[in-house]
Protein backbone atom coordinates (compact mmCIF):
# COMPACT_ATOMS: atom_id res chain seq x y z
CA UNK A 1 0.00 0.00 0.00
CA UNK A 2 1.10 3.33 -1.12
CA UNK A 3 0.79 6.27 1.57
CA UNK A 4 0.15 8.93 -1.07
CA UNK A 5 1.68 12.52 -1.09
CA UNK A 6 0.03 15.30 1.14
CA UNK A 7 -1.90 17.57 -1.61
CA UNK A 8 -2.87 21.42 -1.25
CA UNK A 9 -6.04 21.69 -3.13
CA UNK A 10 -6.03 23.67 -5.60
CA UNK A 11 -9.12 26.12 -6.28
CA UNK A 12 -9.82 24.13 -9.71
CA UNK A 13 -9.55 20.90 -11.31
CA UNK A 14 -10.82 19.68 -14.64
CA UNK A 15 -12.28 16.28 -13.02
CA UNK A 16 -12.95 15.57 -9.48
CA UNK A 17 -12.94 11.84 -9.18
CA UNK A 18 -14.95 10.91 -5.48
CA UNK A 19 -13.78 7.60 -4.44
CA UNK A 20 -10.07 6.10 -4.58
CA UNK A 21 -11.00 2.86 -5.26
CA UNK A 22 -10.03 0.80 -8.18
CA UNK A 23 -12.86 2.57 -10.20
CA UNK A 24 -11.84 6.03 -9.16
CA UNK A 25 -8.47 5.71 -9.30
CA UNK A 26 -8.12 4.27 -12.89
CA UNK A 27 -11.33 7.02 -13.83
CA UNK A 28 -8.88 9.56 -12.60
CA UNK A 29 -5.62 8.35 -14.76
CA UNK A 30 -7.95 7.90 -17.63
CA UNK A 31 -9.28 11.39 -17.35
CA UNK A 32 -5.44 13.15 -17.38
CA UNK A 33 -4.90 10.28 -20.40
CA UNK A 34 -7.49 12.23 -22.67
CA UNK A 35 -6.73 15.81 -21.77
CA UNK A 36 -7.57 16.66 -18.24
CA UNK A 37 -4.75 18.21 -17.12
CA UNK A 38 -5.82 18.56 -13.37
CA UNK A 39 -7.65 15.77 -11.70
CA UNK A 40 -8.42 15.03 -8.25
CA UNK A 41 -9.24 11.93 -6.17
CA UNK A 42 -10.83 11.97 -3.16
CA UNK A 43 -10.98 9.31 -0.39
CA UNK A 44 -12.25 8.62 2.91
CA UNK A 45 -9.56 6.48 3.98
CA UNK A 46 -6.22 7.05 4.86
CA UNK A 47 -4.97 5.05 2.40
CA UNK A 48 -6.61 5.02 -1.54
CA UNK A 49 -7.16 1.35 -3.05
CA UNK A 50 -11.36 0.95 -1.64
CA UNK A 51 -12.23 -2.60 -0.69
CA UNK A 52 -9.31 -4.24 -2.64
CA UNK A 53 -6.86 -4.19 -0.11
CA UNK A 54 -9.25 -6.17 2.32
CA UNK A 55 -9.55 -8.77 -0.25
CA UNK A 56 -5.92 -10.50 0.16
CA UNK A 57 -7.17 -13.64 -1.93
CA UNK A 58 -6.26 -14.26 -5.35
CA UNK A 59 -8.56 -14.52 -8.85
CA UNK A 60 -7.84 -10.35 -9.65
CA UNK A 61 -6.77 -9.39 -12.48
CA UNK A 62 -6.61 -12.12 -15.02
CA UNK A 63 -8.28 -10.34 -17.75
CA UNK A 64 -6.97 -7.10 -16.72
CA UNK A 65 -3.54 -8.14 -16.39
CA UNK A 66 -3.15 -11.30 -17.73
CA UNK A 67 -2.17 -12.55 -14.22
CA UNK A 68 -4.12 -13.76 -10.87
CA UNK A 69 -3.36 -11.18 -8.45
CA UNK A 70 -4.74 -10.66 -4.82
CA UNK A 71 -6.48 -7.47 -3.89
CA UNK A 72 -3.49 -5.88 -2.41
CA UNK A 73 -1.47 -6.61 -5.53
CA UNK A 74 -4.28 -5.46 -8.32
CA UNK A 75 -4.61 -2.13 -5.85
CA UNK A 76 -1.16 -1.36 -5.44
CA UNK A 77 -0.64 -1.93 -9.37
CA UNK A 78 -3.47 0.64 -9.93
CA UNK A 79 -2.55 3.12 -7.59
CA UNK A 80 1.75 3.20 -8.62
CA UNK A 81 -0.43 4.07 -12.10
CA UNK A 82 -2.31 7.05 -11.13
CA UNK A 83 0.78 8.34 -8.85
CA UNK A 84 2.88 8.41 -12.00
CA UNK A 85 0.42 10.70 -13.81
CA UNK A 86 0.74 13.52 -11.29
CA UNK A 87 -2.87 13.24 -9.83
CA UNK A 88 -3.52 14.58 -6.17
CA UNK A 89 -4.67 11.55 -4.59
CA UNK A 90 -6.79 13.13 -1.32
CA UNK A 91 -6.91 10.92 1.76
CA UNK A 92 -8.95 11.33 4.72
CA UNK A 93 -11.50 13.19 3.04
CA UNK A 94 -15.25 12.97 2.21
CA UNK A 95 -17.08 14.58 -0.33
CA UNK A 96 -20.19 16.34 1.40
CA UNK A 97 -22.11 17.71 -1.84
CA UNK A 98 -21.71 17.96 -5.08
CA UNK A 99 -24.29 21.44 -6.82
CA UNK A 100 -25.26 21.82 -10.44
CA UNK A 101 -22.47 23.67 -10.91
CA UNK A 102 -19.96 20.95 -10.31
CA UNK A 103 -18.93 22.99 -7.07
CA UNK A 104 -17.57 19.93 -5.26
CA UNK A 105 -17.56 20.70 -0.95
CA UNK A 106 -14.59 18.25 0.82
CA UNK A 107 -14.09 17.36 4.29
CA UNK A 108 -10.98 16.84 5.08
CA UNK A 109 -8.20 16.56 7.79
CA UNK A 110 -5.42 18.51 6.09
CA UNK A 111 -7.64 21.35 4.08
CA UNK A 112 -11.19 21.47 6.61
CA UNK A 113 -13.62 22.38 4.38
CA UNK A 114 -13.22 23.26 1.19
CA UNK A 115 -14.93 24.27 -2.28
CA UNK A 116 -13.33 23.12 -5.20
CA UNK A 117 -14.71 23.99 -9.05
CA UNK A 118 -15.03 20.81 -11.06
CA UNK A 119 -15.21 20.80 -14.54
CA UNK A 120 -16.18 17.34 -14.56
CA UNK A 121 -17.23 14.81 -11.85
CA UNK A 122 -16.97 11.34 -11.32
CA UNK A 123 -19.11 9.24 -9.08
CA UNK A 124 -17.31 5.75 -8.07
CA UNK A 125 -18.03 5.82 -4.42
CA UNK A 126 -18.61 2.00 -4.60
CA UNK A 127 -21.12 0.10 -2.70
CA UNK A 128 -22.07 -0.69 0.79
CA UNK A 129 -23.06 -3.82 2.44
CA UNK A 130 -26.90 -4.98 2.96
CA UNK A 131 -27.58 -5.58 6.78
CA UNK A 132 -29.67 -7.71 9.05
CA UNK A 133 -31.85 -4.32 9.41
CA UNK A 134 -32.35 -4.74 5.02
CA UNK A 135 -33.63 -8.10 5.01
CA UNK A 136 -35.49 -7.80 8.77
CA UNK A 137 -33.95 -11.39 10.39
CA UNK A 138 -36.12 -11.56 13.62
CA UNK A 139 -34.99 -12.46 17.03
CA UNK A 140 -33.08 -11.02 19.84
CA UNK A 141 -30.16 -8.54 18.96
CA UNK A 142 -27.04 -9.20 20.39
CA UNK A 143 -23.42 -8.66 19.86
CA UNK A 144 -22.14 -10.73 17.27
CA UNK A 145 -23.92 -10.16 14.20
CA UNK A 146 -21.86 -8.60 11.34
CA UNK A 147 -21.40 -8.01 7.58
CA UNK A 148 -19.23 -10.51 5.52
CA UNK A 149 -17.17 -7.57 4.38
CA UNK A 150 -16.89 -5.86 8.14
CA UNK A 151 -15.68 -8.98 9.63
CA UNK A 152 -13.15 -8.96 6.46
CA UNK A 153 -12.01 -5.91 7.23
CA UNK A 154 -11.77 -6.84 10.94
CA UNK A 155 -9.94 -10.14 10.06
CA UNK A 156 -7.56 -8.99 7.23
CA UNK A 157 -6.69 -5.35 7.92
CA UNK A 158 -7.28 -4.85 11.98
CA UNK A 159 -6.05 -8.84 13.11
CA UNK A 160 -9.43 -9.33 15.07
CA UNK A 161 -11.61 -12.63 15.02
CA UNK A 162 -15.22 -11.52 15.25
CA UNK A 163 -15.90 -15.32 17.50
CA UNK A 164 -15.25 -18.73 17.69
CA UNK A 165 -18.07 -20.48 15.94
CA UNK A 166 -19.88 -18.61 12.77
CA UNK A 167 -22.86 -19.25 11.00
CA UNK A 168 -23.04 -17.64 7.33
CA UNK A 169 -26.60 -16.28 5.97
CA UNK A 170 -25.86 -15.56 2.49
CA UNK A 171 -23.99 -17.41 -0.36
CA UNK A 172 -22.53 -14.02 -2.07
CA UNK A 173 -18.88 -14.58 -2.95
CA UNK A 174 -17.54 -12.41 0.34
CA UNK A 175 -19.56 -14.37 2.92
CA UNK A 176 -17.71 -17.56 0.86
CA UNK A 177 -14.17 -16.05 0.78
CA UNK A 178 -15.13 -15.42 4.65
CA UNK A 179 -15.95 -19.14 5.44
CA UNK A 180 -12.56 -20.17 3.86
CA UNK A 181 -10.71 -16.83 5.77
CA UNK A 182 -12.36 -17.81 9.17
CA UNK A 183 -11.93 -21.68 8.98
CA UNK A 184 -7.67 -20.86 8.27
CA UNK A 185 -8.06 -18.37 11.33
CA UNK A 186 -9.18 -21.39 13.45
CA UNK A 187 -12.63 -20.61 13.56
CA UNK A 188 -15.04 -22.94 13.06
CA UNK A 189 -17.54 -22.10 10.56
CA UNK A 190 -20.62 -24.33 10.82
CA UNK A 191 -22.51 -23.90 7.55
CA UNK A 192 -23.62 -21.34 4.26
CA UNK A 193 -27.47 -20.87 4.56
CA UNK A 194 -28.94 -19.37 1.26
CA UNK A 195 -32.72 -18.64 0.63
CA UNK A 196 -32.43 -18.50 -3.31
CA UNK A 197 -32.33 -22.52 -5.11
CA UNK A 198 -29.03 -21.44 -6.16
CA UNK A 199 -25.67 -20.14 -4.88
CA UNK A 200 -25.41 -16.55 -5.45
CA UNK A 201 -21.08 -16.63 -5.38
CA UNK A 202 -19.57 -17.91 -7.96
CA UNK A 203 -19.10 -21.44 -8.62
CA UNK A 204 -15.13 -21.36 -8.22
CA UNK A 205 -15.57 -20.27 -4.88
CA UNK A 206 -17.65 -22.83 -3.31
CA UNK A 207 -15.61 -25.36 -4.28
CA UNK A 208 -12.06 -23.69 -3.00
CA UNK A 209 -13.88 -22.00 -0.18
CA UNK A 210 -16.74 -24.48 0.92
CA UNK A 211 -15.72 -28.06 -0.39
CA UNK A 212 -12.17 -27.59 0.16
CA UNK A 213 -12.90 -27.50 3.91
CA UNK A 214 -16.12 -29.74 3.95
CA UNK A 215 -18.07 -27.17 4.66
CA UNK A 216 -22.25 -27.89 4.29
CA UNK A 217 -24.12 -25.34 2.17
CA UNK A 218 -27.89 -25.34 2.53
CA UNK A 219 -29.94 -23.79 -0.25
CA UNK A 220 -33.56 -22.55 0.27
CA UNK A 221 -32.50 -22.42 3.58
CA UNK A 222 -32.63 -19.26 5.80
CA UNK A 223 -32.36 -18.06 9.31
CA UNK A 224 -35.52 -17.50 11.18
CA UNK A 225 -34.50 -16.20 13.81
CA UNK A 226 -31.52 -15.13 15.93
CA UNK A 227 -31.13 -15.96 19.93
CA UNK A 228 -28.73 -14.64 22.83
CA UNK A 229 -29.42 -11.75 25.31
CA UNK A 230 -26.00 -10.16 25.30
CA UNK A 231 -24.10 -12.48 22.31
CA UNK A 232 -25.61 -14.41 19.64
CA UNK A 233 -26.07 -18.36 21.12
CA UNK A 234 -27.46 -19.34 18.55
CA UNK A 235 -29.51 -19.41 15.31
CA UNK A 236 -32.42 -21.49 14.07
CA UNK A 237 -32.99 -22.21 10.55
CA UNK A 238 -35.37 -23.31 8.39
CA UNK A 239 -36.15 -24.09 4.70
CA UNK A 240 -38.26 -22.11 2.75
CA UNK A 241 -41.26 -22.75 0.69
CA UNK A 242 -41.57 -21.74 -2.77
CA UNK A 243 -42.68 -18.03 -1.51
CA UNK A 244 -39.42 -17.90 0.42
CA UNK A 245 -41.46 -17.87 3.67
CA UNK A 246 -39.45 -20.39 6.26
CA UNK A 247 -41.44 -23.40 7.33
CA UNK A 248 -40.75 -23.39 11.06
CA UNK A 249 -41.75 -27.22 11.54
CA UNK A 250 -38.76 -27.90 9.85
CA UNK A 251 -36.31 -25.63 11.20
CA UNK A 252 -33.33 -26.64 13.13
CA UNK A 253 -31.44 -24.77 15.50
CA UNK A 254 -27.27 -24.09 14.94
CA UNK A 255 -25.32 -22.85 18.08
CA UNK A 256 -22.81 -19.98 17.19
CA UNK A 257 -21.67 -17.21 18.51
CA UNK A 258 -21.69 -15.28 15.65
CA UNK A 259 -23.68 -14.84 12.10
CA UNK A 260 -21.97 -13.11 9.08
CA UNK A 261 -24.60 -12.29 6.51
CA UNK A 262 -23.75 -11.92 3.08
CA UNK A 263 -26.72 -10.97 1.46
CA UNK A 264 -25.64 -8.30 -1.20
CA UNK A 265 -24.15 -4.77 -1.60
CA UNK A 266 -26.30 -1.35 -2.52
CA UNK A 267 -24.67 1.04 -4.57
CA UNK A 268 -23.79 4.55 -2.36
CA UNK A 269 -25.94 6.40 -3.80
CA UNK A 270 -26.13 9.55 -1.39
CA UNK A 271 -24.40 11.94 -3.58
CA UNK A 272 -26.02 10.87 -6.83
CA UNK A 273 -29.32 11.57 -5.26
CA UNK A 274 -28.41 14.79 -4.06
CA UNK A 275 -27.73 15.73 -7.24
CA UNK A 276 -30.70 14.16 -8.43
CA UNK A 277 -29.86 11.55 -11.02
CA UNK A 278 -31.93 9.41 -12.55
CA UNK A 279 -31.40 6.02 -10.59
CA UNK A 280 -32.36 2.32 -12.09
CA UNK A 281 -34.39 0.84 -10.09
CA UNK A 282 -33.10 -2.47 -10.34
CA UNK A 283 -29.41 -1.53 -10.66
CA UNK A 284 -29.61 1.07 -7.61
CA UNK A 285 -27.30 3.11 -9.34
CA UNK A 286 -27.35 5.90 -11.55
CA UNK A 287 -28.45 5.33 -15.27
CA UNK A 288 -25.72 5.47 -17.75
CA UNK A 289 -25.27 6.64 -20.94
CA UNK A 290 -22.56 4.60 -23.16
CA UNK A 291 -19.91 6.56 -21.93
CA UNK A 292 -20.85 6.59 -18.79
CA UNK A 293 -22.39 9.56 -18.54
CA UNK A 294 -25.27 10.29 -15.85
CA UNK A 295 -28.52 11.88 -16.44
CA UNK A 296 -26.42 14.95 -15.20
CA UNK A 297 -24.08 17.10 -18.02
CA UNK A 298 -20.97 16.37 -17.04
CA UNK A 299 -21.33 14.07 -14.23
CA UNK A 300 -20.00 10.28 -14.64
CA UNK A 301 -20.20 6.99 -12.68
CA UNK A 302 -18.09 3.38 -12.72
CA UNK A 303 -17.69 0.60 -10.83
CA UNK A 304 -20.19 -0.52 -8.07
CA UNK A 305 -21.82 2.88 -7.46
CA UNK A 306 -23.29 1.93 -10.99
CA UNK A 307 -24.09 -1.58 -10.63
CA UNK A 308 -22.74 -4.13 -8.43
CA UNK A 309 -19.88 -6.13 -10.67
CA UNK A 310 -18.41 -9.65 -9.51
CA UNK A 311 -15.29 -8.68 -10.98
CA UNK A 312 -12.44 -6.04 -10.71
CA UNK A 313 -11.08 -6.16 -14.33
CA UNK A 314 -14.67 -5.02 -15.37
CA UNK A 315 -14.80 -1.92 -13.06
CA UNK A 316 -11.54 -0.96 -14.29
CA UNK A 317 -12.55 -1.42 -17.52
CA UNK A 318 -15.65 0.59 -17.01
CA UNK A 319 -13.80 3.30 -15.18
CA UNK A 320 -11.21 3.82 -18.12
CA UNK A 321 -14.60 4.48 -19.79
CA UNK A 322 -16.23 6.94 -17.55
CA UNK A 323 -12.48 8.47 -17.22
CA UNK A 324 -11.47 9.05 -20.81
CA UNK A 325 -14.81 10.49 -21.34
CA UNK A 326 -14.74 13.06 -18.60
CA UNK A 327 -11.37 14.03 -20.22
CA UNK A 328 -13.13 14.29 -23.32
CA UNK A 329 -15.72 16.39 -21.71
CA UNK A 330 -13.83 18.96 -20.33
CA UNK A 331 -11.86 19.16 -23.25
CA UNK A 332 -14.74 19.69 -25.66
CA UNK A 333 -14.48 16.45 -27.69
CA UNK A 334 -17.24 14.86 -26.80
CA UNK A 335 -18.81 11.76 -29.07
CA UNK A 336 -22.37 12.16 -30.74
CA UNK A 337 -25.53 11.32 -27.98
CA UNK A 338 -27.05 7.63 -27.86
CA UNK A 339 -29.61 6.87 -30.17
CA UNK A 340 -31.21 3.73 -28.77
CA UNK A 341 -32.29 2.32 -25.45
CA UNK A 342 -31.65 -1.26 -24.17
CA UNK A 343 -34.47 -2.49 -22.07
CA UNK A 344 -34.27 -5.33 -20.12
CA UNK A 345 -36.66 -8.52 -21.31
CA UNK A 346 -37.14 -12.10 -20.29
CA UNK A 347 -35.08 -13.43 -18.17
CA UNK A 348 -32.57 -9.91 -18.70
CA UNK A 349 -32.69 -8.18 -14.84
CA UNK A 350 -31.24 -5.09 -16.11
CA UNK A 351 -28.13 -3.87 -18.71
CA UNK A 352 -25.72 -0.95 -18.11
CA UNK A 353 -25.18 1.30 -20.08
CA UNK A 354 -28.78 1.70 -20.30
CA UNK A 355 -28.35 3.61 -23.75
CA UNK A 356 -25.85 2.68 -26.70
CA UNK A 357 -25.01 4.06 -29.93
CA UNK A 358 -25.12 2.26 -33.26
CA UNK A 359 -22.03 4.41 -34.54
CA UNK A 360 -19.73 2.74 -31.93
CA UNK A 361 -18.31 -0.32 -30.24
CA UNK A 362 -19.56 -0.76 -26.75
CA UNK A 363 -19.44 -3.34 -24.04
CA UNK A 364 -23.15 -3.88 -22.21
CA UNK A 365 -23.09 -5.79 -19.09
CA UNK A 366 -25.86 -7.44 -18.35
CA UNK A 367 -27.42 -9.67 -15.21
CA UNK A 368 -29.76 -12.93 -15.67
CA UNK A 369 -32.76 -13.51 -13.00
CA UNK A 370 -32.68 -17.40 -13.30
CA UNK A 371 -30.21 -19.77 -14.29
CA UNK A 372 -30.34 -21.55 -17.71
CA UNK A 373 -28.18 -23.87 -19.45
CA UNK A 374 -27.98 -23.98 -23.10
CA UNK A 375 -29.65 -20.61 -23.75
CA UNK A 376 -29.61 -17.95 -26.46
CA UNK A 377 -28.89 -14.06 -26.12
CA UNK A 378 -30.81 -12.00 -27.97
CA UNK A 379 -31.67 -8.37 -29.33
CA UNK A 380 -35.46 -7.88 -30.03
CA UNK A 381 -36.74 -4.92 -31.94
CA UNK A 382 -40.11 -3.66 -30.53
CA UNK A 383 -41.66 -5.65 -33.72
CA UNK A 384 -40.56 -8.92 -32.09
CA UNK A 385 -37.34 -9.23 -35.24
CA UNK A 386 -34.53 -10.38 -34.18
CA UNK A 387 -31.59 -7.80 -34.65
CA UNK A 388 -28.73 -9.96 -32.95
CA UNK A 389 -28.33 -13.65 -31.26
CA UNK A 390 -25.85 -15.31 -29.53
CA UNK A 391 -25.47 -18.76 -28.04
CA UNK A 392 -24.31 -18.95 -24.61
CA UNK A 393 -23.24 -22.15 -22.88
CA UNK A 394 -24.90 -21.09 -19.40
CA UNK A 395 -25.82 -18.11 -17.49
CA UNK A 396 -26.23 -17.70 -13.50
CA UNK A 397 -27.53 -14.62 -11.88
CA UNK A 398 -24.29 -14.50 -10.01
CA UNK A 399 -21.90 -14.22 -13.16
CA UNK A 400 -22.50 -10.97 -15.13
CA UNK A 401 -22.88 -11.49 -18.85
CA UNK A 402 -20.70 -8.99 -21.03
CA UNK A 403 -22.04 -8.58 -24.89
CA UNK A 404 -19.86 -7.00 -27.39
CA UNK A 405 -22.17 -4.77 -29.11
CA UNK A 406 -20.60 -3.77 -32.75
CA UNK A 407 -21.16 -1.02 -34.97
CA UNK A 408 -22.12 -4.00 -37.32
CA UNK A 409 -24.36 -5.96 -35.53
CA UNK A 410 -26.57 -3.30 -36.14
CA UNK A 411 -26.06 -2.05 -39.29
CA UNK A 412 -29.28 -3.05 -40.67
CA UNK A 413 -31.25 -1.61 -37.02
CA UNK A 414 -32.97 1.89 -37.44
CA UNK A 415 -35.32 1.90 -34.58
CA UNK A 416 -34.68 3.65 -31.19
CA UNK A 417 -35.36 0.52 -28.86
CA UNK A 418 -33.77 -2.75 -28.22
CA UNK A 419 -35.09 -5.36 -25.62
CA UNK A 420 -32.22 -7.91 -24.51
CA UNK A 421 -33.11 -11.10 -23.76
CA UNK A 422 -31.91 -14.43 -22.74
CA UNK A 423 -33.97 -17.52 -23.52
CA UNK A 424 -33.75 -21.36 -23.87
CA UNK A 425 -32.95 -22.67 -27.30
CA UNK B 1 -18.16 -37.53 -8.46
CA UNK B 2 -16.52 -40.76 -10.27
CA UNK B 3 -18.63 -43.44 -12.22
CA UNK B 4 -16.74 -46.39 -13.72
CA UNK B 5 -17.36 -48.16 -17.06
CA UNK B 6 -16.64 -51.49 -16.64
CA UNK B 7 -15.73 -52.49 -20.31
CA UNK B 8 -12.64 -49.93 -20.90
CA UNK B 9 -12.05 -49.84 -17.80
CA UNK B 10 -11.92 -45.91 -17.79
CA UNK B 11 -13.21 -44.12 -14.84
CA UNK B 12 -14.79 -40.26 -15.27
CA UNK B 13 -14.07 -38.11 -12.33
CA UNK B 14 -15.60 -34.55 -12.58
CA UNK B 15 -13.90 -31.03 -11.44
CA UNK B 16 -15.00 -27.29 -11.50
CA UNK B 17 -12.43 -25.25 -12.54
CA UNK B 18 -11.40 -22.45 -10.58
CA UNK B 19 -8.83 -20.98 -12.27
CA UNK B 20 -11.51 -18.30 -13.20
CA UNK B 21 -14.99 -16.85 -12.79
CA UNK B 22 -15.92 -18.79 -16.05
CA UNK B 23 -16.08 -22.25 -13.43
CA UNK B 24 -15.54 -24.75 -16.03
CA UNK B 25 -17.04 -28.35 -15.70
CA UNK B 26 -13.90 -30.65 -16.43
CA UNK B 27 -13.72 -34.21 -16.96
CA UNK B 28 -11.08 -36.46 -16.39
CA UNK B 29 -10.84 -40.13 -17.51
CA UNK B 30 -8.78 -42.03 -16.10
CA UNK B 31 -7.60 -45.73 -16.98
CA UNK B 32 -8.17 -47.47 -13.94
CA UNK B 33 -5.34 -50.37 -14.84
CA UNK B 34 -2.60 -48.28 -15.31
CA UNK B 35 -3.25 -45.01 -13.56
CA UNK B 36 -3.08 -42.94 -16.17
CA UNK B 37 -4.29 -39.98 -17.64
CA UNK B 38 -6.69 -40.91 -20.87
CA UNK B 39 -8.29 -37.78 -21.58
CA UNK B 40 -8.93 -34.29 -20.06
CA UNK B 41 -12.74 -32.82 -21.48
CA UNK B 42 -14.97 -29.71 -20.51
CA UNK B 43 -11.95 -26.59 -20.16
CA UNK B 44 -11.54 -23.51 -22.47
CA UNK B 45 -8.12 -22.80 -22.02
CA UNK B 46 -4.79 -24.27 -21.31
CA UNK B 47 -5.03 -23.17 -18.06
CA UNK B 48 -7.96 -25.44 -17.12
CA UNK B 49 -6.57 -28.39 -18.90
CA UNK B 50 -3.43 -27.82 -16.50
CA UNK B 51 -5.48 -27.83 -13.57
CA UNK B 52 -7.98 -30.52 -13.95
CA UNK B 53 -4.91 -32.91 -14.28
CA UNK B 54 -3.16 -31.78 -11.51
CA UNK B 55 -6.42 -31.64 -9.53
CA UNK B 56 -6.79 -35.52 -10.28
CA UNK B 57 -3.53 -36.31 -8.88
CA UNK B 58 -2.47 -33.95 -6.08
CA UNK B 59 -5.21 -30.90 -5.81
CA UNK B 60 -2.60 -27.87 -4.84
CA UNK B 61 -4.43 -24.07 -3.75
CA UNK B 62 -2.13 -20.62 -3.14
CA UNK B 63 -2.35 -19.71 0.33
CA UNK B 64 -3.13 -16.12 0.88
CA UNK B 65 -3.38 -15.29 4.73
CA UNK B 66 -1.69 -12.66 6.85
CA UNK B 67 1.04 -11.83 9.70
CA UNK B 68 1.50 -9.47 11.96
CA UNK B 69 3.83 -6.58 11.11
CA UNK B 70 5.32 -3.95 13.47
CA UNK B 71 6.01 0.12 12.33
CA UNK B 72 3.85 0.36 9.38
CA UNK B 73 0.25 1.72 8.92
CA UNK B 74 -1.42 -1.43 9.17
CA UNK B 75 -1.03 -4.30 11.93
CA UNK B 76 -1.30 -7.10 9.42
CA UNK B 77 0.69 -7.52 6.44
CA UNK B 78 -1.15 -9.75 3.67
CA UNK B 79 1.03 -12.72 2.44
CA UNK B 80 0.72 -15.23 -0.34
CA UNK B 81 2.77 -18.35 -0.81
CA UNK B 82 4.74 -17.72 -4.17
CA UNK B 83 3.34 -21.09 -5.56
CA UNK B 84 0.27 -23.32 -4.99
CA UNK B 85 1.04 -25.83 -2.05
CA UNK B 86 -0.70 -29.21 -1.63
CA UNK B 87 -3.98 -28.50 -0.71
CA UNK B 88 -3.65 -30.85 2.53
CA UNK B 89 -1.01 -28.55 3.79
CA UNK B 90 -2.94 -25.40 3.78
CA UNK B 91 -4.28 -25.16 6.91
CA UNK B 92 -1.19 -26.48 8.81
CA UNK B 93 0.92 -23.60 6.90
CA UNK B 94 -1.83 -21.06 8.08
CA UNK B 95 -1.63 -22.14 11.36
CA UNK B 96 2.12 -22.02 11.23
CA UNK B 97 2.29 -18.15 9.82
CA UNK B 98 0.61 -17.19 12.93
CA UNK B 99 3.43 -16.81 14.76
CA UNK B 100 5.01 -14.46 12.36
CA UNK B 101 5.88 -11.19 12.86
CA UNK B 102 7.95 -8.73 10.38
CA UNK B 103 9.05 -5.36 11.11
CA UNK B 104 8.10 -2.13 8.27
CA UNK B 105 9.26 -1.49 6.10
CA UNK B 106 8.35 -4.28 3.41
CA UNK B 107 7.88 -3.95 -0.14
CA UNK B 108 5.91 -6.20 -2.49
CA UNK B 109 7.49 -9.52 -3.15
CA UNK B 110 10.06 -9.28 -0.28
CA UNK B 111 10.03 -13.54 0.81
CA UNK B 112 8.50 -13.71 5.11
CA UNK B 113 8.92 -17.31 5.27
CA UNK B 114 11.80 -19.28 2.58
CA UNK B 115 10.14 -22.89 1.89
CA UNK B 116 7.31 -23.12 4.56
CA UNK B 117 7.19 -25.96 6.18
CA UNK B 118 8.95 -27.83 2.94
CA UNK B 119 6.32 -27.45 1.09
CA UNK B 120 8.85 -25.65 -1.66
CA UNK B 121 6.68 -22.67 -1.47
CA UNK B 122 8.15 -19.12 -0.12
CA UNK B 123 5.83 -17.09 1.54
CA UNK B 124 5.68 -13.44 0.20
CA UNK B 125 4.54 -10.07 0.84
CA UNK B 126 1.75 -9.14 -1.69
CA UNK B 127 2.08 -4.71 -1.06
CA UNK B 128 4.46 -2.54 0.06
CA UNK B 129 3.94 -1.67 4.00
CA UNK B 130 6.29 1.93 4.69
CA UNK B 131 6.91 2.62 7.79
CA UNK B 132 4.41 4.37 9.55
CA UNK B 133 4.81 8.56 9.08
CA UNK B 134 7.62 8.14 6.54
CA UNK B 135 8.02 7.48 2.91
CA UNK B 136 10.26 4.98 3.78
CA UNK B 137 13.71 4.61 4.90
CA UNK B 138 14.24 1.60 8.47
CA UNK B 139 11.41 1.54 11.19
CA UNK B 140 12.34 1.26 14.63
CA UNK B 141 10.85 -1.89 15.60
CA UNK B 142 9.76 -3.57 18.81
CA UNK B 143 7.86 -6.67 17.64
CA UNK B 144 9.22 -9.84 19.42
Amino acid sequence: MITCKPVHLADRYDVVVVGGGPAGLEAATAAQAAGAARVLVVDREKEAGGILLQCIHTGFGLHRFGAELTGPEYAQRVLEQTLEHAIDVLTDAYVLDVDETKRVKILSMQEGLKRVQAGAVVLAMGARERTRAAIRIPGARPAGVFTAGLVQRLVNLFGVLPGRRVAILGSGDIGLIMARRLTLEGVAVTGVFEIMPHANGLNRNIVQCLHDFDIPLHLSTTVSEIHGHDRVEKVTVAPVDDQMRPIPARGWDVPCDTLLVSVGLIPENELSQQLRLRLDPTTRGPVVASTMETSRDGVFACGNVVHIHDLVDFVSAEAELAGRNAGFYVTGRQPPADNVLLQPGENVGYCVPQTVSTEREHTVYLRTRRPLEACTLRLVEPGGSFVYEKKLRYVFPAEMVNLQLRPRLLQNFHGGVLRVEVVPR
Amino acid sequence: MTTTSDKSMVQTSTYLCIGCPLGCRLEVDEDVGTHTLVEVRGFSCKRGKEYAAQEHVAPQRTVTTTVAIAGAAWVRLPVKSSKPIAKSRVQEVCRALRAVHVCAPIHLGDVIVVDVMSTGADIVATCDMPVLGSTGGDAKCNAS
